[in-house]
């Protein structure tokens, strides 16, 4: 049991360490920070989807999208009124679908609510067709360009390429003032928290063990008298409200949400995140999402071009050589020594050990 | 075994904040002279040279895409900025200071490019930015250079209707490029349109515009048709054109569209005998890509060409193809970027300081002897008086140009001087 | 009535186009159930393959030939590219038999690096190619212009899919392959080496992306990214027409073809593919698995 204990306590004092760094990190930094974190939610919500349901969505970035619309709406509605693009785009009233998000309740709830509705209808016509696997990644990533290419082509409403953004006010403070940031950064933290504590819970549970055993055997719970298709349409719809909370902290520190930043290929790279992190794992992601974008952040800007072939390489050889990514590694090593200290007949309980999750 | 959970805690929380503050880094380097030779972090310059930032240097960050979609333009674009830095240096600098560029790359990503703007300005200290392509990241970095009293020198022609105290625009405004366009090609061409462009906010609006004029004019819009970035298969908009035979195709596809649009109306037999099509995002280095022979014959609206005749161009386009290889063209951004460089050089000479404010108050009226001809900074709105040329496609990919504007042309981006465009302001 | 029949037509080279692309991921698919993503960079060196051709042909051979470049093409394209595959099945594509999905990220990494590769050697910008003369213009008949490259391509994929065909159903080493696509297993315990049979059969669809990238610059723009553009659509065409069957790829395509035009001419470009991804989930309530399906009793 000690070991389950240390896992906890490392989380705790992961957590810990977060709430303290606006103490610790320059307003540029902290600011980096959140951002990361804010992926780190959506990377937890891909995590449970993938990592136990074993469903791959590469469609997560509309739904981080949603959210970061609804959140990117209010705060333009209540910093300036209607969006400049709306006047020179010959629209004189505000629509009703914004006019709502200028509350800011009904504009969170929305965040939410809204990826989890469209990804419940999506995922209830599909799964309940049988279409999982490879053939719903297709779909899904299908879906981006559909998204993206109405939002792009729906200029007067949502701004086109150039996306929402100019809002520099939150509930009467400025955006851009350190205190707001640091409360906006710690506001993340705590969602984090809470989002990590709900996937916890959740996956150790007993819908979970279904999601679970869903991934290992899809029919052979579906004899087992289970209705798969309701669990898959739940979790992906979770997992699509996560995202949504995700995108709405993100903009929040941003500052633009634009359709390029939900497409394809940011899509797929929320994937790696989980995939390097570990998938099956909550910490996993937690930690790929913070260290690829890290990387990217200190690597990309001094290489640019070394660290396209480096991402792609990670890329390869993570999926292929290590498919628990990082947390793999980790509890590979543990059930080495786990093995050595207690001689080898134990090597097999060791490793049942640490398929726990977390 | 907890050691090694330790372990890797402590190192990926190291690892990140530590990337965190990469930048930091780089921006303290060289205050003590020992530091700058060690810390390979601050590479961010091109060529692995140390920026070495100290009293007698100014440093300016130069922010475009080196990687990504847009990478295909932004390069050519940094590389006339870095030119110009240079060509100031040789000739001893601003206030008797070095320039210092620190490259950064936008990625083609925009919360990348307000990321990196940031740390540009709060943590480099620069005294301007140079850069930036598309609407998307010029509006990204806005309220970043506002928030934090920046300055953003923008190369690139673009839509209006935006006027930013801490944005100073280079590239044409639309009544600089789209509108003398429509109105020569109504005296001189035809009178129906067919408006093509991809399906983003420049085209969107560059067709108001046009719509709005024509009806003024009395002309006609036939169809008006976008095609998603990417798009690459024409034929059914040529068979729009086909059934709605335009005189002239005001297009403003972006790059990579206009190869396979201008390859396809090609093969259908649609020659500039037959319809003439204005483009007004293809330039010479967009020439290259789509190939001149499917091109000639058509036109462009730009402020500047290669072949634009001038003392000054003829010795830009020799230090350009000096400096970057024989095979290189110029083009009508790449020359607003040379360009904008000496505008603020100039106007830090004439304030005396990089303060921000300073440099603003004393741009307005700045007059340079740019390869497109004299340009000035209009105080009013921050952009720039330019000549108007349109050209018409050779085969050789050059452009030979047909019509000017005579003189430099007032800016105005919200098109206020025009009755017929009351209804888009 | 002539803008219908020209709208026939503009689909069924739609079609064509995305057959041709789609070709080889059906044939990697179908077999071995594995989602290559990086098909469609393979695509774009198949394409660079040409403008290297037009390049040499410019620099070494005398100018009355250089029409000829592009026949040469076509072949070098499929070797060449087809090499690539070869070697991508034998590092990373042979580890992740059964883990479809993991395929799919791989060869995603896999595309990155290729793509990352072309922009190291010939640079970000995009590069042009000079159509032969004899593919410029067009047809016309009937107050129908037919575009000579269009037909070219049409022309192709009907080459194409008759070698694919021969291969596949008059040649011991075609029976080979549908063996283990239908019954992996059994076909090994009769003595047939599926090690060989996918490394060959994924040459070969890399070989039909190289051919298509060929193709494709004579009506596209050829740059480190192009492969993005196609590679969902040609997923699609792969999902529709149902795995291991030849004829359903065909009708997948030409059906998307023929649709996505008509949806774009009613409407507009953007608005044709939301309406042909609504058709296609539509179709997939229809038929989940698409239009031809192995019938097939093992369930996992």
């Amino acid at each position: 049991m000690s070991y389950l204990y240390s896992k906890k306590t490392l989380v705790i004092l992961g957590f810990v360490i977060l709430l303290i760094m606006p103490f610790v990190l320059a307003p540029f930094n902290l600011n980096l920070l959140g951002r990361f974190l804010a992926y780190a939610i959506l990377a937890l919500g891909i995590g449970v989807l993938w990592g136990y349901a074993g469903i791959l969505s590469l469609g997560h970035g509309i739904f981080f999208g949603f959210g970061a619309y609804a959140m990117a709406m209010y705060l333009t509605l209540q910093s300036g009124g209607m969006p400049d693009f709306m006047g020179w785009n010959g629209i004189t009233e505000l629509p009703w679908f914004w006019a709502i998000f200028s509350n800011p309740i009904v504009a969170i709830v929305l965040a939410i609510a809204v990826p989890m509705l469209f990804a419940g209808i999506l995922g209830f016509f599909t799964f309940r067709n049988r279409i999982t696997g490879v053939y719903f990644t297709i779909l899904t990533q299908a879906l981006v360009i559909v998204v993206t290419t109405l939002i792009i082509s729906q200029q007067q409403y949502t701004g086109g390429t150039n996306g929402i953004t100019g809002f520099d006010t939150i509930f009467g403070y400025s955006l851009n003032s350190v205190t707001t940031q640091q409360m906006i950064y710690w506001t993340t933290v705590i969602f984090l928290g809470l989002v990590f504590l709900i996937c916890y819970k959740l996956v150790n549970s007993r819908f979970g063990k279904v999601l679970i055993a869903i991934r290992d055997g899809e029919n052979r719970t579906r004899f087992l008298g289970y209705n798969t298709s309701i669990y898959q349409v739940i979790v992906y719809s979770f997992s699509a409200g996560v995202a949504g909370l995700a995108g709405m902290l993100f903009v929040l520190q941003v500052g633009i949400i634009t359709p390029s930043m939900m497409g394809i290929v940011p899509s797929i790279e929320m994937v790696l995140w989980v995939a390097i992190g570990g998938r099956g794992t909550l910490i996993g992601p937690v930690i790929g999402a913070l260290l690829t974008n890290g990387a990217s952040t200190w690597f990309s800007q001094t290489y640019p071009d070394a660290w396209l072939f480096f991402i792609g390489l990670v890329f390869v050889l993570v999926v292929v050589f290590m498919p628990k990514g990082i947390m793999g590694i980790i509890s590979t090593i543990q059930a080495r020594r786990r093995a050595k200290k207690y001689g080898k007949d134990r090597k097999e309980e060791a490793k049942l050990y640490n398929s726990s999750s977390i | 075994m907890k050691k090694y959970k330790w372990g890797i805690a402590l190192f990926s929380s190291a690892f990140i904040l530590s990337a965190c503050a990469a930048g930091d880094e780089a921006a303290d380097t060289g205050f003590g002279e020992a530091s700058a030779g060690e810390d390979e972090q601050s590479d961010s310059e091109e060529n692995s040279e140390e920026v070495v930032v100290d009293e007698d240097s100014i440093p300016v960050g130069l922010l475009h895409s080196l990687s990504g979609t847009m990478a295909i333009s932004e390069t050519s674009v940094r590389d006339a900025v870095m030119l110009a830095i240079d060509e100031i240096n040789e000739d001893g600098g601003v206030l008797g200071k070095e320039i210092v560029p620190i490259v950064e790359d936008g990625a083609s990503d925009e919360p990348v490019f307000s990321e990196r703007a940031s740390k540009l300005l709060q943590q480099d200290d620069v005294a301007a930015i140079f850069g930036t392509w598309t609407s998307a990241s010029r509006q990204a970095v806005l309220p970043v250079v506002e928030e934090h009293n920046g300055l953003l020198f923008y190369p690139v022609q673009y839509e209006g209707m935006e006027s930013s105290p801490n944005i100073f625009y280079n590239g044409a405004a639309p009544n600089q490029q789209i509108v003398p366009a429509v109105e020569w090609l109504f005296d001189n061409v035809g009178d129906s349109f067919f408006l093509l462009g991809s399906d983003y906010v420049f085209p969107r609006t560059a067709n108001q515009i046009i719509q709005a004029q024509l009806d003024d004019l009395g002309g006609e819009v036939v169809r008006e048709e976008y095609t998603p970035m990417g798009h690459t298969d024409y034929n059914t908009i040529i068979s729009h054109i086909r059934d709605t035979e335009p005189d002239v195709i005001f297009n403003t596809l972006n790059g990579d569209s206009n190869v396979a649009f201008f390859n396809q109306l090609a093969d259908a037999g649609i020659t500039s005998d037959d319809v003439t099509v204005l483009s007004v995002s293809v330039a010479e280095e967009e020439i290259r890509g789509i190939g001149a022979e499917v091109l000639e014959g058509h036109y462009a609206s730009w402020n500047y060409y290669q072949t634009t005749d001038t003392p000054e161009n003829d010795t830009f386009v020799s230090n350009f193809k000096e400096a970057y290889g024989e095979d290189r063209v110029t083009g009508d951004p790449i020359e607003a970027a040379y360009f904008m460089v000496y505008l603020w050089a100039q106007a830090v000479e004439e304030a005396g300081t990089t303060e921000t404010d300073a440099v603003r108050e004393a741009a307005s009226g700045i007059t340079f002897d740019a390869p497109n001809g004299p340009v000035e900074i209009d105080g009013d709105n921050q952009h720039v008086y330019k000549t108007v040329r349109i050209g018409e496609v050779q085969g050789d990919g050059q452009f030979e140009e047909v019509w000017n504007s005579g003189e430099p042309v007032k800016p105005d981006p919200y098109l206020e001087t025009y009755d017929w465009a009351e209804a888009i302001q | 009535m002539s803008s219908v029949a020209m709208q026939i037509f503009n689909g069924i080279s739609l079609g064509s186009v995305l057959l041709l692309v789609a070709m080889g991921l059906a044939i990697t698919f179908g077999l071995m159930r594995v989602i290559n993503m990086a098909h469609g960079d393979l695509i774009m060196i198949g394409a660079y393959v040409t403008y290297l051709m037009q390049v040499i042909f410019v620099q070494y051979i005398p100018e009355q030939f250089f029409d000829w470049y592009f026949i040469l093409a076509i072949p070098a394209a499929f070797i060449i590219v087809a090499g690539i595959g070869m070697l991508l099945e034998f590092t990373v594509i042979r580890h992740l038999y059964g883990r479809p999905l993991d395929s799919l990220l791989a060869t995603f990494g896999a595309g990155l690096i290729l793509q990352q590769l072309i922009r190291t050697i010939f640079g970000a910008p995009n590069v042009g190619v000079q159509s032969p003369s004899f593919l410029q213009g067009s047809l016309e008949i009937f107050g129908l212009y037919l575009p000579f490259s269009r037909l070219f391509m049409i022309g192709l994929v009907i080459v194409c899919l008759g070698g694919l065909f021969i291969y596949l159903y008059r040649t011991r080493q075609g029976r080979r392959v549908r063996a283990v696509m239908q019954n992996r297993e059994m076909a090994t315990c009769v003595g047939i080496s599926s090690r060989k049979v996918d490394s060959l059969t994924f040459a070969m669809g890399a070989g039909f992306a190289g051919v298509a990238g060929c193709t494709l610059t004579l009506i596209g723009p050829i740059g480190p990214t192009i492969g993005l553009n196609y590679i969902v659509d040609a997923f699609m065409v792969v999902v529709v027409g149902g795995v291991g069957a030849l004829t359903g790829t065909v009708i997948g395509a030409l059906g998307i073809g023929v649709f996505n035009t008509f949806f774009e001419y009613w409407t507009n470009a953007s608005m044709g593919k939301v309406l042909i991804f609504a058709l296609i989930i539509a179709f997939l309530q229809w038929r989940p698995s698409g239009l031809f399906s192995m019938k097939t009793r093992s369930l996992d």
